[in-house]
């Protein structure tokens, strides 16, 4: 079946089977292997990748649903050199560990503080609550959040 | 050091962050091979049970299918799963076959393996196999092991597999005379490590070299790769195994489980690479289970509170084989009763038994976290019935700064002596009261507010870190003047190419951006012995250290010639090497050729990092509900190589002590069905859950037994946890009566206590 939709602002189109995942899609026919898969039943938030500006999970997403959408990964919320504001505070937090919840906790994130960039921290608490973290115990990653705010407030007033 | 410090102690960002946070690290899963197959596993849904026959036929004649493997393609007879740790020949009947073969003893045993075109076909070839089973009964609990109705090893006579005894001084005799004893009966529930990165492996069988390579290595690379090797009859030269970025392990991941020789064994037996990643709902019954243990112990002390022994009987429920690291548990338990306290007088013995679940491994603080439970438990009831303030009582028992080193009580079998090795565990106590706020906080003891009812309470631990026998460390300087190090220790996500970087450019005296660290991987080094009990920091630091050492007095001859000076008169710094003069020349000058040294540090004796954890919750008598308003803990480590990611690991261990106090539980039924599958019903901890943590890490007493001065911090403050916060649930509710003995205290466990105790 054929699907065609937006990756980090490039343009693809995929012929799969219907029972392929967006998270397999992206991972294994895209090679966009930024996005991990944690669970595969939709609790832990590893794949979480950002649809039309809403942080979805892509391993309940299959690809062919993408169809017409745009889609954002962790890649396509990377500059090209360095970090982004988002990954600066989560690096000078130390909101992560191994590394491996970091793509989805980054996505999500940064979904709600482009809605959101007043979020309080139990506003922020609430929404990371749908992402597993077994490393970091999430303080570090709330306070990281917290301070990336700031940046989208910026680009709010910019835009 | 040729250079005072300045990367060590320093809170640097973490080079590995860059890719991570980039979505460009290399995890097992997104490595492929040209021509790779992929992997299902059948697993048995049979917790108990006579194999009586596996008819692939229909699976095989399926699209794509290479093939299926069972028991009898292994050849006989069936490669066993070793013990790695304390590997006792008593233990050796109860290892497990790579695959089952006459019988299935837990659910989600490892029955056969379908080897396909993708992932997907696999799976679906799994549901065209059918597999034949007389099922018998399962042994689910304590009281069914012991009476043995039923043998998981019918050979050996017992569902006992091990017993363990730890000894100091005499305790029956210590009780006889004493004013005070009681006894009681704890238990703590199974519950998992749970690290997010499912395991994984990319095995690749190069025919013409006769090599293999299995991408997925962790924690113990060296020790797995002799392990294949003996399994698959090769020689250890011939496998590479490769650690890329690996999520998490705790303990549990990297031990060698049955995939960990299943596929390198496909990738052989097709010749061509073979992958597989594990899904969450088969790493919830395949991957090491811990934690599972029921203590029967008694406390004897004088009337005023001084501890005068410990004895009793603890029984770890280890599931249906002893894995790898299976009886480090049990023996933890026995040994480490007595944690940060100074108890002349014990006896305890751990039974480990075998029923029908899965087999357990080490969780992070294994056998440490169970007892410090039981303990702390025992220090309060005490108090309680002596009338004595629990803070005292502890005060009164930690082993005094000038009693170290501190002997605990010597195991056997394998016969082990430890003691403490240095510190002031009051301290830290009462730095831990401090930056809780005791006194204000213990004014709301028992008072119900809004409905909820308040507790605190405060406890000692002490963590063994530090395992020998030894780490590698090999130095290169390249020509273009950078140093790489190359380490026998492994990387689970805890940041350690930065934090030994931090140690090589100090031992250096270079710049951090001059320094890259490769580890994990067996190519590197000759020997390695990973990543496990707080090991990598210590060890590796260690041997980068000698290493480094090595390395410079083996320039100091080539920069003597290039400086025309004499051998002492050479002084390296930043840059490279100068003369009394200050004639100077760089270290890329010093290195036509690449300059390389290898050092081993070795070390037989454990450090022990120590502290205390103060807890402040609200229990809700309607529904049972803990919440945890304010965590404190203290830690002093010796030495503190990067306090940012030590601070890192130890909240994140709190936060998981939380989880395993609170939530998380492996529930079966009678049948031996693992009813909690799904990360939808083994709960781990959110990020609403726990908001208020806070961490001190402390640098008062350097460990005497490395270079480092530093001790082994990376499982720490988990080990209090469920003593502390059952202490403060004992103290919230000390009004009903409700005294905790069992973990979790979940909602409904609470909720059921405070029930049976309103008349
Ligand atoms: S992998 Fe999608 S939620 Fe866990
Ligand atoms: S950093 Fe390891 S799971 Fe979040």
């Amino acid at each position: 079946m054929k699907a065609a939709f937006e990756v980090n602002g490039e343009s693809v189109e995929v012929d799969v089977e219907p029972r392929l995942s967006l998270a397999d899609c992206l991972r294994d026919v895209l090679g966009l292997t930024g996005t991990h898969l944690g669970c595969e039943h939709g609790v832990c938030g590893a794949c979480t990748v950002i649809v039309d500006g809403q942080a979805v999970r892509s391993c309940l997403t299959l690809a062919v649903q993408a169809d017409g959408e745009r889609i954002t990964t962790v890649e396509g919320l990377s500059p090209e050199a360095g970090l982004s504001p988002l990954q600066a505070a989560f690096r000078k937090h130390h909101a992560l560990q191994c590394g491996f919840c970091t793509p989805g906790m980054v996505t999500t994130a940064h979904a709600l503080l482009s809605e959101e960039p007043d979020a309080d921290a139990d506003r922020v608490r609430e929404v990371l609550s749908g992402n597993i973290c077994r490393c970091t115990g999430y303080v570090p990653i709330v306070e990281a959040v917290l301070e990336a705010r700031a940046a989208y407030r910026k680009m709010e007033g910019e835009s | 050091m040729s250079a005072p410090n300045r990367l060590i102690g320093s809170a640097l960002e973490r080079v590995e962050d860059l890719r991570l946070l980039r979505g460009r690290g290399q995890f097992v899963a997104d490595i492929n091979r040209p021509d790779q197959l992929h992997a299902a596993f059948l697993r048995s849904a049979v917790a108990h049970g006579m194999l009586r026959g596996v008819d692939a036929a229909e699976a095989l004649s399926l699209d794509g299918v290479h093939a299926v493997l069972t028991a009898r393609d292994l050849g006989s007879p069936m490669p066993l799963l070793p013990i790695r740790l304390q590997p006792l020949p008593e233990l050796e009947p109860f290892c497990q076959p790579m695959l089952a073969d006459e019988k299935v003893r837990y659910v989600g045993e490892p029955v056969a393996v379908v080897i396909a075109d993708s992932s997907a076909i696999a799976e679906d070839a799994l549901d065209l196999i059918a597999v034949d089973i007389d099922p018998l009964p399962a042994i689910t609990n304590r009281d069914q092991a012991e009476a043995a109705g039923t043998l998981l090893f019918p050979e050996h006579g017992s569902n006992v597999s091990m017993r363990w005894n730890a000894v100091k001084g005499d305790a029956d005799a210590a009780f006889e005379a004493a004013d005070y004893t009681r006894r009681e009966t704890f238990t703590v529930q199974r519950h998992a490590a749970l690290f997010m990165e499912p395991r994984g492996f990319v095995a690749e069988w190069d025919t013409d070299a006769e090599k293999l390579s299995v991408w997925g290595a962790a924690k113990v690379a060296f020790a797995n790769r002799k392990i294949l090797a003996a399994t698959m009859g090769l020689e250890r030269d011939q496998i590479d195994m490769i650690e890329g970025d690996v999520g998490g392990s705790f303990g549990s991941r990297g031990e060698f489980y049955p995939e960990d020789f299943l596929i390198p064994f496909a990738a052989r037996h097709l010749g061509r690479p073979v992958k597989w990643v594990e899904d969450r709902r088969e790493h919830l019954m395949a991957a090491n289970h811990a934690r599972q243990i029921e203590c029967d112990v008694e406390i004897a002390a004088t009337r005023d509170g001084k501890i005068l022994a410990l004895r009793g009987t603890n029984w770890t429920d280890n599931g249906a084989y002893i894995r790898t690291n299976g009886s480090i548990a049990p023996r933890n338990a026995a040994q480490f009763m007595s944690g940060a306290y100074d108890i002349e007088h014990i006896r305890l013995t751990s039974y480990s038994l075998t029923t029908n679940k899965t087999p357990t491994g080490t969780y992070r603080g294994p056998g440490r976290f169970e007892p410090d439970f039981v303990r702390e438990r025992l220090i309060d009831l005490m108090a309680k019935d002596l009338g004595l303030d629990p803070l005292d009582v502890r005060r009164r028992n930690l082993v005094p700064a000038d009693k170290m080193p501190y002997p605990l009580a010597t195991m056997t079998p394998f016969e082990s002596v430890t003691s403490l090795d240095s510190g002031d565990n009051h301290a830290l106590l009462d730095r831990c009261l401090a930056e809780f706020g005791w006194d204000e906080k213990v004014a709301l003891q028992g008072q119900c507010i809004d409905g909820r009812y308040h507790g605190v309470s405060v406890g000692c631990f002490i963590e063994g870190g530090a395992a020998g026998p030894s780490e590698d460390a090999r130095i290169v300087l390249e020509s273009d003047g950078s140093f790489a190090v190359y380490l026998g220790s492994a990387g689970v996500g805890q940041g350690i190419e930065t934090i030994m970087g931090q140690i090589a450019g100090d031992a250096l005296g270079v710049p951090f951006e001059r320094v890259r660290v490769h580890y994990g991987s067996t190519a590197y080094v000759a020997e390695g012995f990973g990543s496990f009990h707080s090991r990598s920091t210590v060890m590796g630091g260690s041997a980068i250290v000698l290493a480094a050492e090595a390395l410079l007095e083996k320039l100091r001859p080539i920069a003597a010639a290039a400086l025309g000076c004499a051998l002492d008169a050479v002084v390296f710094d930043e840059e490279g090497a100068r003369d009394a003069d200050g004639k100077a020349v760089a270290f890329d000058a010093l290195s036509d050729a690449p300059v390389s040294a290898e050092a081993r540090f070795e070390n037989k004796k454990y450090t022990y990092s120590y502290g205390s954890l103060a807890a402040h919750v609200a229990v809700d008598p309607k529904t049972g509900q803990v919440d945890v308003l304010d965590i404190a803990s203290t830690k002093d480590v010796g030495r503190m190589i990067n306090p940012a990611t030590l601070n890192g690991q130890s909240v994140g261990s709190i936060v998981q002590g939380l989880g395993g106090t609170l939530l998380e539980e492996f529930v079966y039924d009678s049948e031996g069905q693992l009813l909690t599958g799904t990360l939808a019903d083994y709960l781990l901890p959110t990020a609403t859950d726990f908001p208020n943590i806070r961490s001190t890490v402390l640098e008062l007493a350097p460990s005497p037994h490395n270079p480092l001065g530093a001790k082994g911090a990376g499982e720490g403050e988990i080990i209090p946890v469920g003593g502390v916060i059952a202490n403060a649930v004992a103290q919230a509710l000390a009004g009903f009566g409700v005294e905790p003995m069992a973990l979790p205290l979940s909602p409904p466990n609470v909720w059921r206590m405070l029930q049976e105790a309103i008349p």
